[in-house]
């Protein structure tokens, strides 16, 4: 769906993005992660054709961009750097007008669509008041809503959940995961991680412009191959499995052993009576903080160790 | 997408603000003459004022030369800085481009809706002029014709054609303006920087056009001809400054409009 190639954006001494090699496949909800300023909103710009790469090349959909973007955008939903309207329209009046411009905007259908966009992201109801008086969440559900017009076959979201309360988060979520349910591609850019490991499939990461991971998530938290026992038998566990318990903690015992569901069989056979066990895997932050750099919006010195 | 600008502009309640605002100065004067019966003298004060005073149909005229030193332009300033600049501002230009709509289109909308702007305001201040000119001052002896300033007389008909002439050589005036302030707003980040900056220029040269030092620059300076409408009022047609004030006039437009073009169809949009 999306791929770059060696993808760079300088702004005259600072290198926003930098040899940038994305790979988003058909149905992937990609989360694409990285701290403020590590050049996220300048990619979607340049993969949407509204900044022009330094260097290196796109693809969207088979199609190069910026070149073909005529014929490449009208299937692709955005959100860039927040939720933009005509302050002094209602939103209702702003999706018609945005529905009006650009290809595929049928006036006989327009009120059809801009309804069907609007009760998606839970503005159905919305009354006629001027976006000036809306709330942030609902000026990111107009976004939302405005990407979601065309019904397109790949949305690109960029920090889509910003100003959103966490109840707003959750419906949001729910609507893009039911999106790609239907086939619809997601790309969303976040610095959260929670947000990323909560929905995505495959993950890139960004620092400093630089990606220094993409890889699907679940290879991504792969087991660590150890297992976390709670049991209140801790003692006579330990007597049981024999130095490979790596680390104590009141009731609860971090073994290294390939095999859960054989040590669960053990403890159980052994009369150790086990609360909860869990085989261990790596999370996204350990990933993530092994693979960047200090955020790139600290300014600290780089020397003593953190 | 040019429908789309269009409509914007005409249901917009700032276009009928501005229009109103252009509009109430031409009145105001209107008012006071009918009420003083205070002219200037002959050849002093705007074009046409002291004739205005024994024909009101005269007045559209008067009022052009009222509003377009300063009324017009500054309107067309803001209205035309506003449009690049305004939709960045707002953010909504970069939902506009990946709607999407082209550069070179959104930039020929929003023309052609300052255009329609320029168009519709000295409509309405000639429109409103006429009527509040037959109403307050009265008409002349229509039999006789109006007098040309020359002190000839000129058919209704004749007066007909030439103040549409004036009219028409306004709105190429105004447009001249509107590519100026067109092409600041692909530069500027700020609507209210563009129509500024284009006010600077005009105000620039205007103050040159008094400079007799400047007197090598003068034939080039955007606002030199733009009174040269009443030419068109005397008795043979005095054509010489109106042609060149239309040629001027296009050179402005052709080189503005072909830099904003260059300048926004390959910059970063990055508001
Ligand atoms: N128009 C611009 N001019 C100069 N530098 C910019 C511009 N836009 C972004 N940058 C710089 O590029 C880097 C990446 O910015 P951005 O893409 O907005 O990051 P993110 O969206 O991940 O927070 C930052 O260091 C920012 O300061
Ligand atoms: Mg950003």
């Amino acid at each position: 769906m999306i791929r770059t190639a060696a993808l760079t954006k300088r702004y005259g001494r600072i290198t926003a993005v930098d040899d940038l090699d994305l790979d988003v496949r058909e149905g992937d909800v990609y989360g694409f992660l990285g701290a403020n300023g590590s050049g996220k909103t300048t990619t979607v710009r340049m993969l949407l054709g509204l900044v022009l790469a330094t260097s290196g090349t796109i693809e969207v959909m088979g199609q190069p961009m910026p070149a073909r973007a005529r014929q490449v955008l009208p299937e692709v939903g955005a959100l860039v750097e927040g939720p933009a309207a005509y302050a002094h329209l209602s939103g209702r009046a702003n999706l018609a007008l945005f529905d009006a411009m650009g290809p595929g905007g049928g006036r006989a259908s327009r009120a059809r669509r801009v309804d069907d966009a609007l009760a998606r992201v839970g503005l159905g109801g919305v009354d006629s008041r001027p976006v000036h008086a809306y709330s942030l969440g609902m000026r990111q559900r107009l976004g939302l809503a405005n990407a979601l017009l065309r019904r397109p076959r790949l949305l690109v979201l960029d920090e889509p959940t910003n100003g959103l309360d966490p109840q707003g988060i959750r419906e949001i979520r729910g609507l893009l995961l039911e999106l790609n349910a239907h086939g619809t591609t997601v790309f969303l850019s976040s610095h959260l991680l929670a947000e990323i490991e909560q929905m995505c499939t495959r993950v890139g990461v960004l620092d400093q412009g630089r990606l220094v991971v993409q890889e699907q998530l679940d290879v991504l938290r792969q087991p660590t191959g150890r297992v976390v026992v709670h049991t209140p038998d801790a003692d006579r566990a330990r007597a049981l499995l024999d130095g490979q318990v790596e680390h104590q903690d009141g009731e609860r015992l971090v073994i290294r052993v390939p095999d859960a569901a054989a040590l669960n069989a053990l403890l159980v056979g052994g009369g150790v009576r086990v609360a909860s066990l869990t085989a261990e895997r790596r999370t996204l932050e350990d990933v993530v903080l092994a693979a960047t750099s200090a955020g790139s919006d600290t300014f600290s010195v780089p020397a003593v160790a953190r | 997408m040019i429908l789309v600008e269009l409509r914007k502009m005409v249901r917009s309640r700032r276009t009928w603000t501005t229009i109103l605002l252009i509009d109430a100065l031409p009145t105001l004067v209107a008012i006071l003459l009918a009420i003083t019966d205070l002219g200037p003298r002959p050849g002093q004060g705007p074009a046409f004022l002291s004739a205005v005073l024994t024909d009101g149909t005269l007045f559209p005229l008067a009022a052009l030369a009222i509003v377009l030193p300063l009324f017009l332009p500054i309107a067309v300033a803001l209205t035309a800085g506003e449009a690049i600049a305004g939709e960045a501002q707002a953010g909504t230009l970069r939902y506009l481009l990946i709607r999407p709509v082209g550069r070179t289109r959104l930039l020929v909308a929003k023309l052609v809706s300052v255009m329609a702007f320029v168009v519709l305001s000295v409509l309405v201040v000639a429109v409103t002029a006429y009527v509040v000119g037959t109403l307050l001052l009265g008409k002349g002896d229509v039999t006789t014709g109006s007098t040309s300033i020359s002190g000839s007389s000129l058919s209704t008909q004749e007066l007909l054609l030439r103040t549409l002439l004036a009219l028409a050589y306004a709105m190429l005036c105004m447009l001249g303006v509107a590519a100026i302030a067109l092409f600041l707003s692909t530069v500027s980040e700020s609507p209210l920087g563009a129509a500024l900056g284009t006010l600077a220029v005009l105000i620039a040269s205007t103050i040159l056009l008094t400079l007799d030092a400047a007197s090598a620059l003068q034939p080039w300076l955007p606002t030199r001809y733009w009174l040269a409408f009443v030419d068109l009022f005397r008795d043979p047609i005095l054509w010489r400054d109106v042609v060149r004030g239309v040629l001027l006039q296009l050179v402005y437009v052709v080189v503005f409009l072909a830099a904003g073009w260059a300048n926004f169809t390959t910059k970063d949009i990055t508001d």
